[in-house]
């Protein structure tokens, strides 16, 4: 690990200009994961960190329909919003079931949302083979111990895991990632954020070197509308995702008049289950409907021989929340 | 390259110089003499390292000590009050709460936030508010009823 100098800039425009014009340098929030992967696992350098958890961005405020919560705001002030109770419930139970309350407090939605892969081939520089680090020189997970991995999306080239809780429901919600560079601010669907590994798995999000987070915008719930997020794992707590869903449904004399669903623990991505809800609107709130919803959200996974048990986890950890959610028993 | 820097720790300024690269743990530990917040996994994984960083329960191993400038640290040495223990701290001595005591300043720090935090309602919402902190010796359920009674001794003088 090399050295590094540390800055602590007074402003967003100042932390934006100081980070887009150099190469080496990068944003610091709750260090949960940056410090994690320079620091200890040493697989990336830096030449300058750039703390950014003094700025303006933390914080959160209501409109009419949706919730703007600063980039810097943390797991557990999210976690502990009234409106996030009352009209996001699913998003407060992914944001309780992640990491552990020390970690909550340090870790920010922005670096929630670009939190790095757990693989542990990327995260142990002396194995040679890992796309997302070094590009092109194979993938070490493929062929190796693969368990915390993805399914869907993934491919030989990268099976890498995006293990965000709180990602899931909010892809679910059609949430928005504000952004701002040194040309000005633009705003991106969070659907629309995250790049499928392909060919090229170093590159992960539409972000450009030096770009900033400032807020991400989330549509709240209709106040009609029930929402859940179950997460299963090897250990009680403390511990990621084998898989997750999160659902949010609006259901009219039990038929499913509106369907939100995403995966967590499968994807390389935060997984929005489009087909499935597809499939759900209109459709009677009954368990072969949610059988049928799970087997379109999980059509042609990619598995090796230790992710292959995820498929069928996955699908009945959806119809699962389904019938929490709509209250239909098994 | 080395900063210039002084921490807040436990009521006391604390001057001290260090590689930017050094984390609060280790800055608590090897320049300040403070060797009650310990290194357990250093990776954010087992809540060894937990200290309160203006009043919150945070990971001194995953934080930048030159991060922490001009915070209030609170260290397992800075709970007691005029010789006496914290209540917390007694409590874990009558009920216990450790066998070899290597995760117990991290168990008692994330402890005395989970009170102030009202997370003590009931056995389970304990565990699942304490499950930050792992015990190698997994002495929790006398962690947990260390727990309850400073609970339940709270509300009750209330
Ligand atoms: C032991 C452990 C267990 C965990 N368990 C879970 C879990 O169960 N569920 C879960 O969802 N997560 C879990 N996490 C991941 C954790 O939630 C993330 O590490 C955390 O959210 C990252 O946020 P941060 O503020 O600490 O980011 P940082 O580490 O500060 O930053 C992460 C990355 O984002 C960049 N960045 C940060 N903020 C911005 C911004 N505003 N704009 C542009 N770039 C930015 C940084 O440059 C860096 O590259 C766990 C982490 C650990 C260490
Ligand atoms: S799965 Fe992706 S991150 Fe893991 S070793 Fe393969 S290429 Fe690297
Ligand atoms: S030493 Fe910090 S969490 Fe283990
Ligand atoms: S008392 Fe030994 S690790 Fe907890």
């Amino acid at each position: 690990m090399n050295a590094f100098e540390y800055v602590r800039p007074d402003d967003v425009a100042g932390a934006v200009t100081m980070v887009s014009r150099d190469p080496h340098a990068s944003y610091l929030a709750g260090g949960t994961t940056l410090l994690d992967l320079v620091l200890k696992d040493g697989v990336v350098e830096l030449g300058r960190v750039v703390d950014i958890t003094r700025l303006p961005l933390r914080g959160i405020s209501r409109g009419d329909d949706t919730l703007r919560v600063g980039a810097l705001t943390t797991m557990e002030e999210l976690a502990a919003d009234p409106t996030v109770t009352e009209r996001l419930p699913f998003v407060r139970e992914a944001l309780l079931l992640g990491a552990s309350p020390q970690l909550r407090n340090m870790a920010t939605v922005g670096g929630n949302i670009l939190q790095r892969t757990r693989c542990r081939y990327f995260r142990d520089p002396t194995v040679a083979a890992c796309n997302k680090r070094a590009p092109g020189s194979g993938c070490a997970a493929v062929t190796g111990v693969a368990r915390m991995h993805a399914i869907l999306g993934a491919r030989a080239a990268c099976i890498a895991l995006h293990a965000s809780d709180l990602c899931v429901p909010l892809v679910a919600l059609d949430a928005v990632v504000h952004i701002q560079g040194v040309g000005g601010k633009r705003s991106v669907p969070l659907t629309e954020f995250y790049v499928l590994p392909g060919d090229r798995p170093d590159i992960e999000n539409v972000l450009q070197h030096g770009e900033l987070i400032t807020e991400v915008e989330v549509p709240l719930l209709p106040v009609n509308a029930r929402s859940g997020y179950l997460k299963v794992r090897d250990r009680a707590s403390y511990e990621f995702a084998l898989t997750s869903a999160a659902a949010a449904l609006l259901i009219e004399d039990g038929t499913i008049a509106r369907a939100r669903l995403a995966l967590g623990g499968v994807g390389t991505i935060p997984r929005r289950a489009r087909e499935a809800e597809e499939l759900l609107n209109g459709a009677p709130a009954v368990n072969q409907t949610f059988r049928a919803a799970a087997e379109v959200a999980l059509r042609d996974p990619f598995t090796v021989s230790g992710t292959a048990f995820k498929v069928e986890l996955a699908k009945r950890t959806i119809v699962r929340i389904l019938q929490t959610v709509s209250g239909v028993q098994s | 390259m080395d900063i210039v820097s002084t921490l807040r720790v436990n009521r006391t300024e604390r001057p001290f110089t260090a590689d930017t690269r050094t984390t609060l743990l280790d800055a608590l530990r090897e320049q300040l003499d403070l060797t009650g917040t310990k290194k357990g996994c250093d990776q954010g994984a087992c809540g060894a390292c937990t200290v309160l960083l203006d009043g919150k329960r945070v990971l001194s191993c995953l934080s930048l000590a030159a991060q922490c400038e001009g915070r209030e640290v609170t260290t397992i040495e800075g709970l007691a009050r005029d010789g006496k223990l914290h209540p917390v701290q007694a409590a874990f001595i009558r009920h216990d709460g450790f066998q070899c005591g290597y995760c117990t300043p991290g168990q008692i720090m994330s402890a005395v936030a989970l009170l102030k935090e009202g997370r003590a309602g009931s056995d389970e919402e304990i565990r699942e508010f304490m499950s930050g902190n792992l015990c190698r010796c997994g002495a929790y359920p006398n962690i947990v009823a260390a727990i309850r009674e400073v609970a339940r001794l709270g509300s009750e003088s209330q």
